[in-house]
């Protein structure tokens, strides 16, 4: 990148010189620069923040390197050999498993919503809100606010209590209840996402497609069934890559609020533990490098199986 | 060797992506360290001078002003000295990774996840042990190879802070001297009074890992801590580590805890202590200070904080084991050394940080505190462990993942007892007990 900056002329040179014949030229030049100038800053910031220090993991998986000496040995795959004999360590993607029952539910919740908010009905912008808005929170804020949601006469129970449901629960006393109450608040989270993405999609939709529908007579059924999921198909396959992904790699909640105890541990977190608790740096980059393929390895097959195709409506 | 690897780090994107990373690796592994470098104590206090930054977990002595007024008496001494605080809530994690750096403070607390045998490559040696051994305690934590690192401004003991309030309202005028009778008085608590007699931390994490410290204490033996190279402390017969943690689980079990560990509040428990709410907590002497701070805020009377040591005793004589808080050192590339000594020894010797915290001085020469005046007078036997083979111990921790400072194993022990986690208490020590010894072998040399 640096190298196409440095071709960049001085505006002042450009400014003092008559056009005259190598104008053209240099018109076509600067037509040449101008969209590597404009993608200088991206790529700059991509190469810095995520390339380079994803090759310096891969570096890092083939090392015993502990995270702190200065000290390391190379150990070639021994690190690999050693995730994969440790059947134990995959065991934690069960736990994905509730967040992906939940993303299911989450699809299907913003789906919903966004046919709803998509047609004029009364109030429709302050519930546009209501729902995006808690994407907006911060995720530390968030697992500590459902850390008093959840407590044992916490909020929840308090709420229950109101329709008679009273008493007290230990919501997050056992791996099943935990898991699906933090599943329950990763829904709440990203429902607002998943919502504002379909209803782009939707209303990208020409109007007249509804009217001619209506003059049909189709009913609402049947104008979602053939009009809005077909042409929304691109963003909902979309969606669906982003929630298992976002499953397997779970992480912030459950770290926050429960630490990976009673069985809610993902392998997000027991990576971060094995390289911050156990000084395996090397071992947990490899953990890394194979959730990275994994997640790879899941995209790819969707798109084999579900190809992309075009949306052609009119 | 550090700059070699940012270095190539900035040149280094898109295109082989392992083969320019696993160059990476390789210029981080080359490059020498100061290696032997000393931080001398300064001969003329006037004539050391320089600016030091001082990195410190205390953020609340920072804010309130504390710290600073430290730093002011320092510079009556010291006047040329001038002292920063970068005050970092997060420490341990922040400061590690600091590490990779070069710019980690002119003097630091030794972050806990440094391997013992690489402090020569980061500090630098405050004298040897030897000499430092006789005016002070705890050295032995930070020595390698002979030469002292660090310096701890306080020590304390691991035991159980309690409510004596409520313990005398269940009628129990005597501190328990075995587990049994420990458990016996929890559950006369429970029946008698309104508490919940005990409350784990659970949430929190750190309060579970302070359990290990009650190690040794069984035995009076200061090679408690030596002996985990060796043995293995969840024996059926004799481990140390066996008995402390079954009387967790017994605790948990019977009921005596709190009925949802998972949403406990370390702040709100300090209230709740000092309220009488929670008859007993396992902590350090440490905590009896900010109990009873809580205790004057709520109105309670803060002489209602009692602290009791772990129910065990050897020939009649409970044997509480005494250790560092965090140890300072000065960093080896601190372009200040002498006046980081001078704030270092300074601060252990003359500040009374020791004393305002209701701890163990660093000085041997220096009393108990009024809060452990019940220790004396029952006779207690301080011990402190023998450190030699600490790295040893760290190597086989991290190697096993069991994490004896860590709170995990601690939590699964909970859910056991509790019945959130389905196993039996023989085969999760049978486990642990494997992963150990089997780290032994590995690690151990």
């Amino acid at each position: 990148m640096a190298q196409t900056t440095a071709h960049q002329a001085p505006p002042v040179q450009h400014a003092v010189r008559p056009a005259e014949a190598k104008a053209p030229a240099r018109a076509r030049r600067w037509r040449a620069v101008t969209p590597w100038l404009f993608l200088a800053a991206p790529l700059v910031l991509l190469g810095v923040f995520t390339y380079a220090p994803v090759a310096n993991m891969i570096a890092y998986s083939f090392t015993d390197w502990d995270g702190i000496s200065p000290e390391l040995h190379y150990t070639g795959v021994e690190n690999y050999t050693e995730l994969f004999t440790r059947p134990a360590l995959f065991q934690v993607f069960f736990v994905s498993a509730y967040y992906l029952a939940a993303s299911v539910v989450q699809i299907v919740l913003a789906l919903y919503f966004a046919t709803i908010l998509s047609f004029d009905i009364r109030f429709r912008n302050l519930f546009k809100g209501l729902l995006f808005f808690p994407y907006l929170i911060n995720g530390v804020a968030i697992g500590f606010v459902f850390l008093y949601f959840f407590q044992d006469g916490g909020t929840l129970d308090t709420v229950l209590g109101l329709f008679g449901a009273g008493g007290h629960r230990a919501w997050l006393g056992t791996a099943e209840s935990a898991n699906s109450s933090m599943a329950g608040v990763s829904v709440w989270r990203y429902l607002g996402l998943n919502f504002v993405l379909f209803l782009g999609a939707i209303q990208s939709i020409p109007g007249e497609l509804y009217e001619a529908a209506e003059l049909d007579g189709a009913n609402r059924w049947q104008q979602f069934r053939h009009i809005i999921a077909p042409s929304i198909r691109p963003i909902l396959s979309l969606t669906v890559i982003l929630s298992i992904s976002g499953s397997l790699s779970a992480f912030e909640i459950p770290y926050i609020m429960t630490g990976g105890a009673t069985g809610t541990e993902t392998f997000v977190i027991q990576t971060v533990k094995l390289a911050f608790q156990f000084n395996k740096t090397g071992l947990a980059s490899a953990a890394a490098i194979v959730l990275l393929l994994i997640i790879l390895g899941v995209t790819w097959v969707q798109r084999r199986l579900v190809p992309d195709e075009k949306v052609d409506l009119v | 060797m550090v700059h070699i690897r940012i270095r190539t780090r900035t040149t280094t994107f898109a295109g082989a992506l392992v083969a320019t990373a696993l160059l990476t690796a390789a210029c981080t592994g080359s490059g020498g360290s100061a290696k032997g470098a000393d931080a001398k104590a300064p001969t003329d206090p006037k004539k050391v001078s320089g600016t030091i930054t001082v990195l410190t977990h205390k953020t609340d002595l920072v804010q309130d002003g504390t710290m600073k007024r430290y730093a002011d008496e320092f510079n009556k001494i010291y006047p040329k000295v001038t002292v920063k605080f970068d005050a970092i809530t997060d420490y341990e994690g922040e400061v590690k990774i600091r590490m990779n750096t070069e710019n980690y403070g002119d003097v630091l607390m030794i972050p806990g996840v440094i391997p013992k045998a690489d402090y020569p490559r980061f500090f630098a040696s405050l004298g040897t042990e030897a000499e430092r051994s006789k005016k002070y305690r705890f050295t032995a934590f930070t020595t390698v190879g002979g030469k002292t690192y660090g310096q701890s401004p306080m020590g304390s003991i691991p035991g159980f802070t309690y409510n004596k309030k409520v313990w005398s309202q269940a009628g129990i005028t005597k501190w328990p001297t075995t587990p049994a009778e420990f458990l016996a008085d929890l559950k006369q608590i429970k029946t008698k009074t309104a508490s919940i007699p005990y409350y784990t931390n659970f949430k929190d994490m750190w309060p579970m890992t302070a359990w290990t410290f009650a190690n040794g204490s069984l035995s009076c033996d200061v090679q408690a801590n030596n002996k985990l190279t060796t043995t293995d402390p969840w024996a059926k017969n004799g481990g140390e580590l066996r008995t402390v943690d079954t009387l967790l689980y017994d605790i948990v079990h019977d009921g005596y805890a709190e009925k949802d560990p998972t949403t406990t509040a370390w702040e709100a428990s300090k209230t709740k202590l000092a309220k009488g709410q929670i008859a007993t907590m396992w902590l350090g002497s440490w905590a009896t200070v900010q109990m009873q701070g809580a205790a004057k805020s709520v109105g309670t009377n803060p002489d209602d904080i009692g602290f009791m040591p772990f129910p065990a005793q050897v020939d009649g004589k409970y044997c509480p084991v005494t250790s560092p808080d965090y140890n300072q050192a000065v960093n080896i590339h601190s372009a200040h050394k002498e006046a980081a000594r001078a704030w270092i020894d300074w601060f252990t010797d003359k500040s009374g940080y020791a004393d305002s915290q209701l701890t163990i001085s660093p000085l041997k020469s220096a009393p108990l505190p009024a809060i452990l005046k019940p220790y004396e007078d029952a006779g207690v036997k301080f011990i402190e462990l023998d450190q030699t083979k600490g790295a040893q111990v760290n190597a086989i921790d991290n190697e096993s993942e069991i994490g004896l400072n860590k709170p995990d194993y601690r939590q699964d022990l909970v859910d056991i007892a509790r019945g959130a986690k389905k196993q039996s208490l023989e085969s999760f020590f049978a486990d642990l007990s494997k992963r150990w010894t089997a780290a032994q072998k590995s690690a151990g040399q």
